[in-house]
């Protein structure tokens, strides 16, 4: 019988996958040889939101966990790199894991919080949260209240000799934690607790009445992402320099950029932020000069996509060219010669 | 009564102000299979839901090998050893036959269920392992419902309208490999909209009519006019 002809992936696209997928590595790691200086923070930038948009798919797109208050932890990062490196002398990267482990205990009592609250009440208290989170931060006159504060020079030369060989290292964080953060997600998501988020987010009745703690499950996964968007805060103001409450815990750049990046990349997918993120900053780029027109741009081009492509642009792609880079779907395999 | 496996003691369910069950009354012994009939609306489907701990119950109203499992959660009740076979199968359509099956398995109970043996018994299931399990007919859909239940290794099984939208035939061959399953002495509730084949396979049957328990009896002394007397309130 003909019948069992769908794979993971099919062999041939596998190598040709693969092999795309380590030039690309290979010549992103290498980017700071070809690439100016300017193009290097750019690209810095985009690891760093493809990292954020990575991680809030994986709460929306996976565990349905709509939050519009991820800048809590992206704030919280960024000043607790300030204040371990500032007060205690941590070396900054070593303040970035220190950072993403204090997110991951934040993220506890929050979530206690934020899970009685299902929907749009969740998006709502996550919001709230963060909101608690910037005006707590702004209380702080240690770490420059209100108006926030900059990063010693001495500390940012600890890092780095030279300017380019800082700029360099800050590139190489940045396309690191980018890369860890997908490899985690998506040997995350083919693990055992994958295949029960997978199940929770297809069906919450059925995985329920199979055993599936969803509640712990969905927990976990938020503590987790939360940990890491710290750790990617972190890094965010490690590049600026200088943080401050507004800036630290912006909803605009922090969640809403970030779900632009995730609705137009296509949201429950792996490739679908890192697209999206491809796509954002080139209209950034191309339209940055419009002002406000640029932000009506990116909100008709977020309304265009979600009535046209609920998939997204990734959706598109991997239907018209039946590709995937991080192979977690089906496919089907010669259908042709079945007919 | 050590005897009894599940004891329902005077369980009400509501949907919000609409009350589907009325102090039902209902015992299944161990190692027994329960049919359970009704006309459409009768609360057959509630009645699994709750003993699942998909509705929320009051307390002291089910008890499963002798104790109070009305309070607990969904995925509390699967570890203690019920599974659901549910009602439209519910499969979850990003993951393959072997996946649902394996979800099915990650309690990790221990019995004479796993991959192999729920493919010995649905050879058809081996075949389609790595299909999504949105290609797969009705009949095989529900296979793998029923497969998914058993990898958790269950003391009791309920099977929610497991014909329901398949054609005769496929009925059939599902029907034939439910022994095979019971056998293994699990205890089961059936609820079924095709009355021939509840009595058929169940020692016991339990008739609903608007959330009451209208009949209770033997299945093989129970008469038609009695069913239909209850299945219908005439």
């Amino acid at each position: 019988m003909k019948n069992d002809n769908t794979v993971r992936f099919t062999p041939k696209n596998y190598v040709v996958t693969a092999v795309l997928l380590a030039i690309v590595t290979a010549a992103l790691a290498a980017a700071p040889y070809w690439l100016g200086r300017a193009d290097l923070r750019l690209a810095g930038e985009i690891m760093l939101y493809i990292s954020l948009a990575t991680l809030w798919n994986l709460l929306a797109g996976y565990a349905g966990l709509v939050s519009v208050g991820q800048q809590a932890y992206v704030g919280l990062g960024g000043y607790m790199l300030f204040a371990f490196t500032i007060f205690i002398g941590v070396p900054p990267i070593l303040a970035i894991p220190i950072a993403g482990v204090i997110g991951a205990l934040l993220a506890i009592p929050v979530a206690f919080l934020v899970f009685r609250l299902r929907g749009a009440y969740f998006a709502i208290g996550t919001w709230v949260i963060a909101e608690v989170f910037r005006l707590s931060f702004a209380q702080i006159s240690a770490l420059g209240g209100g108006s926030g504060t900059s990063i010693p020079a001495s500390i940012v030369k600890s890092m780095a000799e030279t300017r380019a060989a800082r700029e360099s290292l800050s590139y190489w964080l940045a396309f690191g934690l980018a890369a860890f953060i997908i490899l985690f997600v998506y040997l995350y998501l083919r693990s055992s607790k994958g295949l029960a988020l997978t199940a929770i987010r297809d069906n919450e009745l059925a995985a329920s009445s199979l055993g599936i703690d969803i509640w712990k499950t969905k927990f976990f996964t938020y503590v987790v992402s939360a940990a890491l968007t710290s750790m990617v805060g972190a890094l965010i103001f490690l590049q600026k320099l200088r943080i401050s409450p507004d800036a630290a815990f912006s909803v605009n750049d922090w969640t809403a950029f970030v779900i632009f990046i995730v609705v137009i990349g296509g949201i429950g997918t792996i490739e679908g932020p890192i697209i999206g993120a491809i796509i954002f900053f080139a209209l950034r780029e191309t339209l940055a000069d419009l002002g406000t027109g640029y932000l009506i741009t990116l909100g008709v081009v977020a309304i265009i996509i979600m009535l046209k492509a609920p998939n997204g642009i990734w959706g598109i792609l991997r239907d018209r060219f039946d590709i995937s880079f991080f192979p977690l779907l089906y496919r089907v395999e010669n259908q042709k010669q079945d007919r | 009564m050590s005897d009894e496996f599940v004891t329902i003691t005077n369980l009400d369910a509501h949907y919000g102000d609409f009350q589907a069950l009325y102090g039902v009354d209902m015992h299944i012994d161990r190692g027994e299979v329960v049919a359970v009939i009704g006309a459409n609306g009768a609360g057959k489907s509630t009645l699994l839901r709750s003993i699942s701990g998909l509705m929320p119950n009051g307390s002291g109203q089910i008890k499963f090998k002798d104790a109070d499992i009305s309070g607990l959660r969904a995925d509390e009740i699967a570890h203690l050893g019920l599974a659901l076979v549910p009602e439209g199968r519910q499969l979850f359509p990003s993951l393959s036959v072997e996946e649902n099956l394996i979800i099915g398995g990650r309690l990790q109970r221990p019995g004479p269920w796993n991959l192999e043996s729920v493919y010995a018994l649905f050879p058809i299931l081996a075949e389609r392992r790595n299909s999504p399990s949105t290609a797969l007919s009705g009949g095989q859909q529900q296979m793998v419902a029923i497969g998914r239940a058993l990898m958790a290794n269950p003391d009791l099984i309920m099977f929610d309208e497991i014909s329901l939208g398949l054609a005769p035939i496929v009925i059939g061959e599902i029907y034939s490999a439910i022994p095979d399953v019971i056998g293994q002495g699990v205890s089961a509730i059936i609820v079924e909209q095709d009355i021939s084949k509840a009595l058929s396979i169940s020692s016991r049957v339990y008739c609903l009519q608007e959330g009451r328990v209208a009949l209770e009896g033997n299945s093989d002394t129970i008469t038609r006019e009695a069913i239909s007397q209850a299945y219908f309130g005439v």
